[in-house]
């Protein structure tokens, strides 16, 4: 589904990524871990198409189709999700009604017809449930004044809406309590399927006890240096990062020789 | 690529939708000002020896004012020798009795503005009274209204049908000799609506002025005055469009509202006036003084403004609260884009015990325009347990623009309570992104953000204007998306 190849992005001049390498199949769920400042968040930016990033090299197919060539509203249409780490808060509209704007942008541009307001709050209080969100929560701006837990919900009601093909969640339990991070571990898990793929970005593995991955990445310095399966997040909480990041500079000095 | 704030100063690129010229012939008095001139303008609209008295008392009051200078805003000096005063459509009869003997190029112009003045066609529930440079063309229901008794007409007739009215109410609440713009217009006003709704009667429908400045190098300076007896109610909508020119073409209006006893009058405002070019270049100058005066108990008087266009805007819709109980609103969505500079705001003086004032004043500013909210509120002595609530909210797109707030707060009176609550936000691009990711477009999310910040003040217009306001806003704020 998804093909990252050779991705280099800079930001104000600086070079974040230096040619990651990722394929991520339908079905599937990754973790991206990394320590702080390895260009976990830069990709996910990337992927969803923030301006402030500029890629120099590399591609990314979504599906075949070209990413990079497509505005940040027509990647979220072709199913791209973005789960923020830190969500926005939009003064004077209300939650309901930006839910609405945005499923209706998203479905207009698959031709697809446009869900009325009886409608669309059948679907919502369905999927409420899902995030154990209060509908109240709904009627208030989006976001404003929301505890940390409520925004990372709403993140997430955002997505069971909006039903993407690819979910990246930023650093999703940041902030947030065992019971809240709970909640919003049992949403995302009640969303994976076998035609969503996600990739979890996370500096912790604590996350990674609740949304079980199948496979696990660590970017160091902008560059994926190892993979492996769920047991690799066990081994980076007990050796700790220090211990990869040896090991790429190993690499790395290997290479320039 | 471009970044959001780019899209976005893009995005506040209008496009003016009015900018026609209706080309009729046009009777005009030369350009200039001088006693000739205004005797020349009473003579043509045949008025009682009393008016031309008044007309001529403002105008030598005005030879000894000076143009006011505090507002924040700037423009070159204005010659007002170059201005012409009077100019209206040649009409083959000396005054159409129906609209069918209304020349149809007038109606045509109407039309595409969006206002059809047939009664079949008419906009349901809302009378229009047409005023097109400096005469009222055609008023919509008037013998439906008359039937209740609501008189609703241009000025002129006004003053030749109901004199003793005209002559009762004009000055009373803003004086010939109030200030520069309203003294000047009182010396020259050609034309506007009167409106007097009786005891008890409440209007059934919308009451509403178009106003449109078709010819070159005219002023209009048209005196709107709306008096509500004892226990009535009005709400009355005033639209204003011009063409495009280079110019800058001077409006300089005045409104008075009258409301007795347990009356409410409801004005709202659709100003979208030719603005200028994005140089700067043209657009009208709105100097224009309103004012209504709460004067019986338990009266409320409620101004909303959407000001979307114009060069230079610079108006206080105000409240003088008498009666005791009276309330007094304002209500104002105000933008200014590219080269626009708006200063606008209040004044509540409060006189009445327990009176009360809502100040609600959003501010949008884009490209390089400049808005500034100035208002005053009044607590007098005698002023018992006045209240005042006041929210002046600014919202920024782009960073060569600029937001000032002035409130002046005077009280004298210890019982008084008074609110203020201020804020400046700024369109971010992390919230452009932020919408962009859910699937909103730029357009899209500028909009729906504008509209949010403005709803507060929209839900106040009459149903029938507000999608037409949320519509002009994203007309205004309309372009091409990079």
């Amino acid at each position: 589904m998804l093909e990252i190849r050779n991705l280099h992005a800079n930001v104000d001049g600086h070079e974040i990524l230096r040619g990651v390498n990722l394929t991520v199949k339908a079905g599937e769920v990754h973790s991206i871990m990394g320590p702080n400042g390895s260009g976990k968040s830069t990709l996910a930016q990337v992927l969803a198409g923030n301006e402030t990033y500029e890629v120099t090299e590399g591609e990314v197919l979504l599906n075949g189709r070209n990413l990079l060539e497509l505005a940040p509203e027509a990647r979220a249409a072709e199913g791209v999700f973005l789960a923020f780490q830190y969500p926005v808060e939009i003064p004077g509209i209300t939650g309901s009604y930006f839910l609405r704007q945005a499923l209706n942008s998203v479905r207009r541009y698959r031709g697809e017809e446009e869900l009325d307001a009886v409608d669309f709050l059948k679907m919502i209080r369905e999927r409420l449930k899902l995030v154990q969100m209060d509908d109240r929560l709904l009627n208030r701006s989006v976001n404003e004044g929301f505890s940390g837990g409520e925004k990372k919900r709403n993140e997430i009601l955002q997505m069971a809406v909006l039903e993407p093909r690819l979910a990246i969640l930023d650093e999703t339990d940041s902030g947030l309590d065992i019971d809240a991070l709970r909640i919003v571990a049992d949403g995302v898990n009640r969303l994976r399927s076998p035609e969503r793929a996600m990739i979890v970005v996370t500096h912790y593995q604590r996350l990674l006890n609740y949304i079980v991955p199948d496979f696990v990445h660590v970017l160091v310095n902008g560059r994926i240096v190892r993979s492996g399966g769920k047991e690799l997040a066990l081994e980076l909480e007990e050796k700790g990062y220090t211990w990869v990041e040896k090991e790429s500079a190993r690499a790395e000095l290997a290479g320039a020789r | 690529m471009p970044t959001a704030t780019q899209t976005i100063e893009q995005l506040a690129n209008r496009q003016y939708r009015y900018g026609f010229v209706t080309d009729i012939e046009a009777e005009s008095v030369p350009a200039g000002l001088n006693e000739d001139i205004i005797r020349l303008i009473s003579a043509k609209k045949r008025e009682p020896e009393w008016l031309l008295e008044w007309r001529l008392k403002s105008y030598r009051h005005w030879l000894t004012m000076e143009e006011p200078k505090w507002a924040n805003v700037h423009y070159p000096p204005i010659d007002f020798q170059s201005i012409v005063y009077y100019s209206a459509p040649k009409q083959k009869k000396d005054r159409p009795k129906s609209i069918d003997e209304v020349d149809p190029k007038l109606l045509e112009t109407y039309k595409k503005l969006g206002i059809p003045l047939h009664e079949q066609a008419a906009l349901a529930g809302v009378a229009v009274d047409a005023v097109f440079d400096s005469v009222s063309v055609a008023t919509t229901f008037k013998e439906k209204l008359a039937s209740l008794g609501i008189i609703f007409c241009s000025f002129s007739e006004a003053v030749r049908e109901h004199p003793e009215l005209v002559r009762k109410y004009l000055g009373s609440v803003v004086p010939y000799s109030d200030n520069f713009y309203a003294t000047l217009n009182s010396a020259v006003f050609s034309d506007g609506s009167f409106v007097y709704v009786p005891k008890g009667v409440r209007c059934p429908m919308e009451l509403s002025t178009y106003f449109r400045i078709n010819a070159a190098s005219t002023g209009q300076f048209e005196r709107t005055l709306i008096v509500a007896d004892e226990g009535a109610y009005v709400s009355y909508l005033e639209g204003c469009t011009a063409p495009m020119r280079d110019e800058n073409q001077l409006h300089a209006a005045v409104v008075e509202l009258v409301a007795l006893d347990n009356a409410t009058i409801k004005y709202s405002t659709i100003q979208n006036w030719y603005p200028g070019d994005e140089e700067g270049r043209g657009g009208i100058y709105n100097f224009v003084t309103k004012r209504g005066k709460c004067q019986g108990k338990n009266s409320h008087i409620s101004w909303t403004q959407v000001e979307t266009g114009s060069a230079i805007t610079w108006k206080y819709p105000s409240c003088i609260l008498i009666g005791d109980n009276s309330v007094g609103e304002f209500y104002s969505v105000a933008l200014t884009n590219h080269r626009q500079q708006a200063d606008t705001g209040t004044k509540m003086i409060h006189i009445g015990k327990n009176t009360r004032s809502t100040i609600v004043s959003k501010g949008i500013s884009a490209g390089f325009g400049q808005n500034t909210y100035r208002g005053m509120v009044k607590i007098n002595a005698g002023a018992e347990k006045a209240r005042n609530f006041t929210q002046c909210d600014s919202l920024l797109l782009g960073d060569k623009c600029g937001a000032h707030t002035f409130p002046y707060i005077e009280v004298k009176n210890s019982t008084a309570r008074m609110e203020h609550e201020a804020s400046t936000s700024k369109i971010g691009e992390d919230q452009i992104f932020y919408c962009n990711q859910r699937g909103i477009s730029t357009e899209d999310a500028v909009n729906m953000i504008v509209n949010g910040f403005c709803r507060q003040v929209f839900k106040e217009l009459p149903m029938e204007f507000a999608v037409e306001a949320q519509k002009l806003l994203a007309v205004s704020l309309e372009g091409s998306v990079g």
